[in-house]
């Protein structure tokens, strides 16, 4: 049950994108063109699932175990890091196809505040591992509805006639604005 | 070398006009007080880090450069995290997890790579007090203004509250908020760096 309360939580209501305000810069970047809205959404969640399942057991085997615990964020970024570029190779080695598809996506994960933030915040909630990483997931998967939306909004965009200052990130961030509004209503779902 | 200071208020500045550092901006500045000390860690973080790699820039191996230059970041976020417990524990409360992603804050990584990484000591420690303040301004104000109409206070002073039938809006200080007052910002100073350089 607690599975499935953090599920919706991260998806609709605590959206990592909308709410946390986590990964604003690729949502603001990768979101005018809905492919690679699509792509970047299923990179990031790909990553941000693997990165709950390692990030606790770093915290728990190694950082907590040995009492270091002020080397948490040196520990989470480079874990971070390593994670991507060993995702990266892999996908290359035995996903060609896969690979072609998320590829260009992956480097730019890594400074992706959303993916740091999903380890620091759940290691901050002392989630245990099978909810940590139902949390990551959707985490992930609230990321790629609120880029995709976004990705939808912003084509339809390039057409409308937008006041000469705001065209770009400033429309862009009024949208989002507007988007935010919107799943507000969605706090009501959980207590 | 006073250009290099100066280019981050307004010119190049990293939040209205580079973008970047976009998820602290818009989160932390419910109040005015959480803008402004958002924008003395990253002033603390970037002008150190600053410091050490242009000191390094010549040993640093080009191919391991990003991984270096983001575990001295991270080791000066982690002693800004520790003062800021120790000695400012409401506001480090405030904050929540968005001291510790100053590690993955763009302006700082982007500052090291295209700037301290490729110049001396003084002009990197300019750029980097530049931009910094550039940073602190934008959410100072984003800050105040969410604080003026959210709460009817600025940095905690009641003003609002002066005019008669003045009441909160609570939208202001949620996530929508930040957006659309961001948002307007932006094409405010579009307008006007367009408006001064005719």
């Amino acid at each position: 049950m607690k599975i499935f309360y953090i599920l919706i939580a991260t998806i609709l209501v605590n959206n990592f994108v909308l709410h946390y305000f986590l990964g604003i810069c690729p949502f603001l970047g990768v979101s005018t063109k809905m492919s690679s809205a699509i792509g970047m959404g299923f990179a990031a969640t790909f990553v941000m699932t693997l990165t709950a399942l390692i990030t606790w057991l770093v915290n728990h085997y190694i950082i907590i175990a040995s009492g270091f615990t002020f080397l948490q964020y040196v520990a989470f970024i480079l874990v971070i890091a390593s994670l991507v570029q060993f995702v990266e190779m892999f996908l290359k080695k035995f996903f060609p196809a896969l690979y072609r598809a998320l590829g260009i996506y992956l480097p730019l994960i890594t400074t992706n505040c959303a993916i740091l933030g999903l380890a620091l915040l759940g290691a901050m909630r002392k989630y245990n591992l099978i909810e940590n990483i139902f949390f990551g997931f959707g985490a992930g998967i609230g990321f790629t509805l609120a880029l995709v939306a976004m990705a939808g909004i912003r084509e339809e965009l390039e057409k409308a006639d937008i006041p000469e200052g705001l065209k770009g990130v400033g429309i862009a961030l009024i949208t989002a604005g507007l988007m935010s509004f919107a799943f507000l209503g969605f706090a009501g779902i959980i207590k | 070398m006073l250009k290099e200071f100066v280019k981050g208020l307004w010119k190049e500045n990293p939040v209205l006009v580079a973008v970047l550092g976009m998820c602290p901006t818009l989160a932390v500045t419910t109040k005015a007080i959480n803008g402004f000390a958002m924008g003395m860690a990253v002033l603390f973080v970037l002008t150190s880090s600053s410091i050490i790699i242009s000191l390094l820039r010549k040993i640093i191996p080009h191919q391991v450069r990003i991984p270096s230059f983001i575990v001295i970041i991270a080791t000066f976020v982690t002693i800004v995290d520790l003062f800021f417990k120790a000695k400012f524990p409401d506001i480090s409360k405030a904050l929540g997890p968005f001291i510790p992603l100053i590690i993955v804050n763009c302006i700082i990584l982007a500052r090291q790579e295209a700037f301290a990484s490729k110049n001396p000591l003084l002009p990197s420690i300019l750029d980097a007090v530049g931009m910094s303040l550039g940073f602190t301004w934008v959410l100072l104000i984003l800050g105040a203004v969410r604080e003026l109409f959210g709460f009817g206070t600025i940095f905690g002073y009641p003003i609002m509250t002066h005019i008669p039938g003045f009441k909160p809006i609570l939208v202001m200080i949620l996530p929508p908020g930040a957006f659309i007052t961001l948002g307007v910002m932006k094409g405010i100073m579009e307008y006007l760096t367009k408006k001064w350089s005719k």
